[in-house]
C-alpha cells in the first residue's frame, strides 16, 4: 500500500473518530434545542455536563483532518476550498458561534435570560454545522465540484445545492443526533431522563434510516460512483452488513433499555457508515477527477507526514485514554460535583 | 472594495483577533501553573484562588482561540487557494505538528479545569505544565510557517512548481526560529504586563490586599523578564532580516538609498515619492552596527528594487517605530521596577509605581499588533517572499466583501463579550469570604 493511501486512511480514521466524538457533541447541541417537557432543564443539565470536559478535545479531530488535507493533498484542499466556499463558510460560522456561545453560556452566570439566549445560539449553530459538513461530503462524492485553473466551473451554488448533498447533510445531522441521544441515556442515572433520551434516540434513529434510504435512491442519478461503490466489492458488503447488524442491535437494546449496549452498537453503526463512505469514495478524494494519488504531495512529504502522525499518536492516544478514564468513569460521583465544576 | 483587498482585509482582521486570543491563551497557563505551584509549596490559599481565576481566563480564551484558529486554517484555502495549492505541501509539516501540540493542550486543559478533585495533586500540577509547554509549542510551529513565507527554503523551483521539497528544511527556515522566539516572548510580555496592570489598577482602587499583590508579582515577573529577553531576540531577528530580507529592513528603517555606515532612524516619516525619510532622529552608523555588527557595513536601500515591488513603506516604518518604542518603554519600566524592588521594598506601597504600571500595561499588546503589521506588511507585495505575489494567490470567488463584513461583525461581538466575561471572572478583587474558603470554589 502506498504512503498516500496510508495517509488518506489516517484521515478517514480521524473523520470516523470526529463523527463519534465531535459528532455526538453536535448532536447534543441539537437536542439542547429540542429540550421539552417537564424535565426540560434537567435534560439541558445532562447535556451540558456530558460535553463539558471533552468538547474542546473532540473538536480538534476536525482541525487534524483539515491540516492533513492541505499538507498531504494540497490540490484537493485547494479545489474543495474554491468549489465549496459557500458551505465551508457556513461551517465556519457554525463553528465560531457554537464554540463561543458554549463558553459564554457556561460563564454568563447571573441572568437566566442571557444563558437561555446563548443556549439558543449554541444549539442552532450545533445543528447547522453537521448539516453543512454532510453537504460538503455529499458534494465531493457527486462529481459536481470541478475546478480548472482556479475557477469553479459549476460556480459556487451548483457545486452543492442539489438533492444529493442536501440529503447527505440531513443524514449526517440525524445520525449525529441519534448517536448523541444514545450516549446521553447513560450520562444520567435518573430513569425518567434516560427514558426521554431513549425516545429521542428511537425517533432520530428512524429518521436517519429514512435519510440513508433516500441517499441511496438519489445516488442513482447524482452519485453513480458511490452507488456503484456500494455494490462493488465483497468487503463493502461486509461493512454494510456490519452496519445493519449494529443498527439492529442498537435498536433492540434501546427498546429493552440496555443503554450501555445501545451506546456501543450505535457508535459501531455510525463508525461503519462513515467508514463505508470512505471505502466507496476510494480511490477519489473529490469526484470525478481528484484521486488520492493524483492530488497527493510528493511522496517524501507524505511519508514524513505519516511518521509525524505516528509519533503524534504516541503522545495523543495515551493522553486521550487518560482523559476518558478521568471523566467518563466514576459515574456515581458525577451528580455531586456537577454543582461545583464550573460556576 | 475589490476582492483582493477584501480577502487581505479578512485575513488581516482574523489574524489580528486571533493573535490577541492566542497570546493570552499561551501566557495565562504559565501564570496559572506558577500560582498553583506556589499554593502547593506554601499552602497560601491566595495562590489557589489566583490559579483558579487564571484557569478560567485560560478556558475562555482557549475556546475562542481554538475557534478563531480553526477559522484561519479554513481561510488559508478559502481566501488563498492558489497559495495552498503550491505551498500546502511545503508548510504542512509545522501545521500538522501544531495540530498535535494543540490536541495535547486541549486534553490536559480539560484535565486541569475539571480534574481538581479527580486526579492527584502532583498530576494536576503536571497537567498545568503540559498545557503551558504545548501552548508554547503551538505558537512556535505556527510562527515557523510565517517564517517560511518570509524566507522560503527547502525546495527547488522546477517549471514554476516546488520540487525536491524537504519539509524539515522548510520548517527550520532562517526566519522561523528567531521569529518564533520573538513571538513567544511578545506573548509573555503582552499578557504579563496587561495582567499586572489589571492587578495594579485593582490595588489603586480597592487598597492593599494579598490577592492582587500576589497576582501583580507573578504577572510582572513574567512580563518583565520576557521584555528584557526580547531585546536580545529582537537583535537576532534584525540581523536575520538584514541578511535575508534586505528590502524589508530598508522599509522598516525608511532607508531609500544604498549606503555604507547607515544611520538608525528614531521616529520620522518616510516620503516614498521624494525617496527620503524626514523628521527622524538619526544615530550615525547605528543601523549598520545593529544589522551586521559592523559600523561601516553596507545597507541596501529600497533603490535596489523596482518601486512597484515596495511595500507600504510609510505604514511599515511607523508600525516598526511603534513596536520598538513600546518595547523600549516596557524594558525601561521593567529595569526601574527591578531596581526599586531591590532598593525600596515593598514596592506595592508606591502609588506612583502602580499608576505608571497601569499606564504602560497595554503597551505590550500595542507592540504585538504593530510588530505583526511590520512582518506582514513588510513582506508585501509577496505572499511568499520573491516567489509568489499576494494578488496571484487570491481566490476567484466573488463577493469576498460580504464574508469579510460578516466575519468582522462576528469577531467584534466576540471580542466585546470576551472582555466582558474576563472582567466578570478574572478581573475583579475577590470578596473576603472567597479568600478564606477558596478551596470550595472552582
Amino acid at each position: 500500500m502506498s504512503t498516500d493511501v496510508i495517509l488518506a486512511a489516517v484521515m478517514l480514521v480521524a473523520l470516523v473518530i470526529y463523527s463519534l466524538l465531535g459528532g455526538a457533541d453536535y448532536g447534543a447541541g441539537f437536542w439542547d434545542l429540542m429540550c421539552s417537557g417537564p424535565r426540560q432543564q434537567d435534560q439541558r443539565d445532562v447535556i451540558s455536563r456530558a460535553i463539558q470536559p471533552v468538547w474542546e478535545t473532540n473538536h480538534i479531530w476536525l482541525i487534524l483532518v483539515v491540516v492533513l488535507t492541505f499538507a498531504g493533498f494540497p490540490a484537493a484542499f485547494s479545489e474543495i476550498s474554491l468549489g465549496l466556499a459557500v458551505p465551508i463558510f457556513l461551517i465556519l460560522l457554525g463553528i465560531v458561534l457554537r464554540g463561543s456561545s458554549y463558553v459564554f453560556r457556561a460563564y454568563f452566570t447571573g441572568s437566566v435570560g442571557t444563558q437561555l439566549y446563548w443556549g439558543k445560539v449554541f444549539s442552532i449553530s450545533s445543528s447547522m454545522t453537521p448539516l453543512f459538513l454532510g453537504i460538503v461530503i455529499g458534494a465531493i462524492s457527486s462529481s459536481t465540484v470541478l475546478v480548472k485553473d482556479g475557477i469553479s466551473e459549476n460556480g459556487f451554488l451548483r457545486t452543492w445545492f442539489h438533492p444529493f448533498p442536501l440529503i447527505v447533510g440531513a443524514l449526517s445531522l440525524s445520525l449525529f443526533a441519534y448517536l448523541s441521544a444514545c450516549y446521553l441515556t447513560i450520562e444520567t442515572g435518573d430513569p425518567a431522563l434516560q427514558n426521554d433520551f431513549r425516545n429521542r434516540a428511537l425517533f432520530s434513529g428512524f429518521v436517519s434510516l429514512m435519510a440513508a434510504f433516500a441517499t441511496y435512491v438519489v445516488a442513482e442519478n447524482a452519485a453513480q460512483g458511490i452507488r456503484d461503490g456500494l455494490s462493488r466489492a465483497p468487503y463493502v458488503w461486509l461493512i454494510e452488513a456490519g452496519g445493519a447488524i449494529a443498527a439492529l442491535v442498537a435498536y433492540q437494546a434501546l427498546w429493552t433499555r440496555r443503554y450501555q449496549r445501545a451506546r456501543i452498537a450505535a457508535a459501531a453503526q455510525v463508525a461503519l457508515i462513515v467508514f463505508g463512505w470512505g471505502v466507496t469514495q476510494y480511490p477519489y478524494l473529490v469526484r470525478p477527477e481528484l484521486t488520492i494519488v493524483n492530488s497527493a504531495a510528493p511522496s517524501n512529504i507524505v511519508s514524513d507526514l505519516v511518521i509525524a502522525v505516528a509519533i503524534g499518536a504516541l503522545v495523543l492516544i495515551p493522553s486521550l485514554i487518560l482523559l476518558m478514564l478521568v471523566f467518563k468513569t466514576h459515574r456515581e460521583s458525577r451528580s455531586v460535583d456537577a454543582d461545583t465544576t464550573l460556576v | 472594495m475589490d476582492n483582493f483587498i477584501a480577502a487581505r482585509s479578512q485575513m488581516g482582521m482574523s489574524l489580528a483577533f486571533h493573535i490577541i486570543f492566542a497570546t493570552i491563551g499561551v501566557s495565562l497557563p504559565l501564570m496559572m501553573t506558577i500560582s498553583e505551584w506556589r499554593w502547593r509549596s506554601t499552602g497560601d490559599p491566595v495562590y489557589l484562588l489566583l490559579a483558579k481565576r487564571w484557569a478560567k481566563g485560560t478556558t475562555i480564551l482557549f475556546a475562542v482561540g481554538a475557534v478563531s484558529g480553526t477559522v484561519l486554517s479554513f481561510e488559508l484555502g478559502l481566501l488563498w487557494p492558489r497559495f495552498m495549492q503550491y505551498a500546502g505541501a511545503v508548510i504542512g509539516m509545522p501545521f500538522s505538528l501544531e495540530g498535535f501540540a494543540f490536541f495535547t493542550e486541549a486534553i490536559f486543559l480539560g484535565i486541569y479545569l475539571y480534574g481538581w478533585d479527580r486526579v492527584p495533586g502532583w498530576f494536576h500540577l503536571l497537567s498545568g505544565i503540559i498545557v503551558t509547554i504545548s501552548g508554547v509549542l503551538s505558537a512556535i510551529f505556527v510562527t515557523l510557517v510565517n517564517g517560511w513565507m518570509n524566507t522560503p527554503t527547502g525546495f527547488d523551483i522546477v517549471a514554476g512548481k516546488f520540487e525536491n521539497i524537504h519539509p524539515f528544511v522548510a520548517m527550520l527556515n532562517p526566519a522561523g526560529i528567531p521569529e518564533a522566539v520573538h513571538m513567544v516572548l511578545a506573548a509573555y510580555t503582552a499578557a504579563g504586563f496587561a495582567t499586572a496592570g489589571i492587578h495594579g489598577w485593582l490595588l489603586l482602587r480597592g487598597g492593599r490586599n494579598r490577592f492582587n499583590e500576589a497576582g501583580l508579582g507573578i504577572a510582572l515577573l513574567i512580563g518583565g523578564s520576557a521584555v528584557l529577553l526580547q531585546s536580545m531576540s529582537g537583535d537576532a531577528l534584525a540581523r536575520m532580516v538584514a541578511a535575508k530580507q534586505p528590502m524589508k529592513l530598508a522599509s522598516l528603517e525608511g532607508q531609500f538609498q544604498t549606503e555604507t555606515g547607515a544611520p538608525l532612524r528614531i521616529g520620522g516619516i518616510p516620503f516614498p515619492d521624494k525617496r527620503e525619510t524626514k523628521y527622524a532622529i538619526e544615530i550615525p552608523h547605528a543601523l549598520s552596527l545593529l544589522g551586521f555588527h559592523d559600523p561601516n557595513a553596507l545597507i541596501k536601500g529600497l533603490d535596489q528594487e523596482p518601486e512597484s515591488d515596495w511595500p507600504d513603506v510609510r505604514a511599515v516604518h511607523i508600525c516598526f517605530q511603534i513596536m520598538v518604542g513600546c518595547g523600549s518603554l516596557l524594558s525601561l519600566f521593567a529595569v526601574a521596577a527591578g531596581w526599586l524592588a531591590w532598593k525600596k521594598p515593598p514596592l506595592i506601597e508606591h502609588k506612583v509605581f502602580l499608576k505608571t504600571l497601569v499606564l504602560v500595561s497595554p503597551l505590550g499588546f500595542v507592540a504585538l499588533e504593530a510588530g505583526w503589521m511590520v512582518t506582514e506588511l513588510g513582506r508585501q507585495p509577496w505572499i511568499i517572499y520573491h516567489l509568489m505575489r499576494t494578488k496571484d494567490a487570491v481566490t476567484s470567488m466573488p463577493n469576498v466583501t460580504i464574508t469579510f463584513l460578516v466575519m468582522t461583525a462576528l469577531y467584534v461581538v466576540l471580542g466585546i463579550i470576551v472582555v466582558w466575561l474576563l472582567s466578570r471572572h478574572v478581573i475583579a478583587t475577590p470578596k473576603g469570604k472567597e479568600l478564606e474558603r477558596s478551596e470550595v470554589l472552582v
